[in-house]
């Protein structure tokens, strides 16, 4: 998967800034995109296009338990996060939903805003095609693939009662 | 080797004679908290994919809080889908207006947490009720939906980093003040994915409501889970809450944790934490020299809105006024909280103080609603996040403290030294 990195060198940035608590009446991936980032930056949503990648420092999605930031990040277009680490439950959250959460050591040293990335998710590698560069990732766990070769948790659940 | 109370609590709900950290389990869950925000996607997951059952109604506890009473059109028909739903699928423990209150105070308080339990929410604060003896731990909506249906939810078994608290705290100095000044040391990822174990003299001299403020918090640091080992307090407290059996389970004296971080309390001050994050802790006396004015002061949420909390602030605020260009807004947790203070005479001290009462709920803290702030506020608040944008404008500032702390600088109108009061 090819996208353009939209990139933060920010720790610790939060499910208020992604998805702040105003919008939470909706739980529509459409409606939370309109506001997706929108306390970080207000020009995101102008932005970001189908396909692109955040990336990001320590501790990415800290905060709240809220589903809804990566509901927004996937209905803005957002196809993955890349981040040194990411907070437990947004973590958790990305894997029951199949939505791809990376982590890459020093990932936003490495790529300038606008790069061109590619993700290589089996092998573990990300191609900064802007740069002609290669990063390797820490594969993500068995229990993770499986969870979005199913296609999320539930799926996961109602084909294991089968 | 032997195991920590949470390794514990894990084997024994995964059917397993032992865990170890990194190991990934299937766990029975005891308890599932379902508030207004995150419970309706989770209904909306389980009708979609024909999974719409409840594994255990009396295992469930509905408690509709951020947005109620409701704020708008959107919120009351999130809580009238869930009414809609509790009732079809018998769920009893509903905790309606009339008997509403935030989450995390209203669980304890009703007595549905039991030490040795397993409890989870679509709550990042969900980490509170390890005050018990619990593992409970926050997660997403999904997560919601699976236990609901299976009643059963895996984790990844944490590794525990063990906080040794030793002695006397001085006047002034409240758990809030604990917690700040950890989450100060170690960071806003300090504890990411491990569970806190707080322990040492200084938590056995805390109420069990005052330990329920230090668990809160344990995700402010990544935390997923905080966990105090059971005592007599925490029995008594449950025995006369609810007469569910309950299992008392205790770290072993040779578990392994990844880290052991001691403190001697009397060295603790009064702390407030500056935007934008809980881990910008400063010491009082720092903090006032900033000199920081305040527009608002908030006392509430699941941090520190329970009754101890509204006694700390009235025995403050008793004969003084809020300053002029302040406001205060005091919102009791739970509504037995709300009852208790006005029996006790707090809301009248409060009142003559100039302070507004609030029916309990989430509000303000997380930028909903009764209480938000404009474009260049101030708030010194007694909860537990004070992010970017998060009681109201992303351009507004929010500073965490203690229930004295707030109620001293409502006071001065700025940020203030609770001591001089007390």
């Amino acid at each position: 998967m090819k996208g353009i990195a939209h990139v933060y060198k920010k720790d610790d940035i939060n499910t208020d800034e992604i998805i702040p608590a105003r919008y939470l009446t909706s739980d529509k991936e459409e409606e939370l995109a309109k506001q997706v980032m929108e306390d970080l930056d207000v020009n995101f949503v102008k932005k970001v296009k189908k396909g692109d990648f955040i990336v990001a420092k320590e501790n990415f999605g800290c905060g709240s338990s809220r589903e809804h930031a990566i509901w927004a990040l996937r209905g803005s277009g957002v196809r993955a996060v890349i981040a040194n680490s990411f907070a437990r439950i947004f973590y958790r959250n990305a894997i029951n939903n199949g939505f791809l959460a990376i982590e890459c050591k020093d990932i936003a040293k490495k790529v300038n805003d606008k790069d061109e990335l590619e993700i290589e998710v089996k092998s573990g590698k990300i191609k900064n095609l802007t740069k002609k560069e290669e990063y390797n990732f820490t594969p993500l766990p068995k229990f993770a693939v499986e969870l979005m070769e199913a296609g999320g948790l539930l799926n996961y659940i109602e084909e294991a009662k089968k | 080797m032997g195991m920590t109370i949470t390794e514990k609590i894990l084997a024994k709900h995964s059917g397993k004679d032992s865990v170890k950290p990194g190991e990934l389990i299937n766990a029975d869950i005891d308890l599932i908290m379902c508030h207004d925000v995150t419970t309706t996607p989770a209904i909306d997951m389980l009708e979609k994919k024909s999974m719409d059952k409840v594994f255990d109604p009396e295992k469930v506890v509905v408690t509709p809080d951020h947005f109620v009473p409701n704020k708008d059109i959107k919120s009351a028909e999130m809580v009238a889908r869930i009414r809609r739903w509790a009732k079809k699928h018998k769920i009893k423990k509903f905790y309606d207006i009339g008997k509403h209150g935030v989450c995390h105070a209203i669980l304890p308080e009703q007595g549905h947490v039991t030490p040795g339990s397993t409890i989870i929410a679509g709550d990042s604060h969900t980490c509170t009720h390890g005050a018990l003896g619990a593992f409970s731990t926050g997660v997403g909506s999904t997560d919601v939906a699976a236990a609901l249906y299976s009643g059963k939810l895996w984790f990844k078994v944490p590794e525990t980093i063990k906080f040794v608290i030793n002695g006397k705290m001085p006047k002034g100095v409240y758990s809030k003040d604990i917690i700040l000044k950890i989450i100060s040391d170690i960071g806003v990822d300090g504890a990411l994915y491990k569970a806190m174990e707080f322990s040492g003299s200084t938590i056995k001299d805390l109420s069990v409501e005052a330990r329920m403020t230090i668990t809160n918090m344990a995700i402010e640091a990544g935390g997923k889970s905080g966990i105090i080992e059971p005592d007599e307090k925490t029995i008594e407290y449950v025995k006369s809450r609810t007469k569910e059996k309950f299992e008392i389970v205790k770290s072993d004296e040779d578990a392994n944790y990844e880290k052991i971080i001691k403190y001697d309390a009397s060295k603790f001050e009064p702390m407030v934490a500056f935007p934008d994050l809980p881990s910008n802790g400063k010491a009082i006396k720092e903090a006032e020299k900033a000199n920081i004015k305040v527009d608002q002061a908030y006392l509430g949420s699941c941090t520190n809105g329970r009754i101890e909390d509204l006694r700390i602030a009235a025995k403050i605020l008793k004969g003084h006024k809020v300053k002029e260009g302040t406001r205060m807004l005091i919102v009791p947790a739970t509504t037995d909280v709300w009852n208790q203070a006005m029996g006790e005479g707090l809301f009248k001290i409060f009142s003559e103080a100039g302070a507004a009462i609030s029916t309990p709920t989430c509000g303000a803290c997380l930028g909903g609603h009764m209480g938000i702030l404009a474009k260049g506020e101030r708030c010194i608040s007694t909860t537990n996040r004070n992010f970017v944008g998060r009681m109201g404008s992303p351009e507004s500032e929010v500073y965490l403290a203690s229930p004295a702390v707030v109620a001293a600088s409502a006071i001065e109108g700025k940020i203030a030294d609770p001591r001089r009061y007390l």
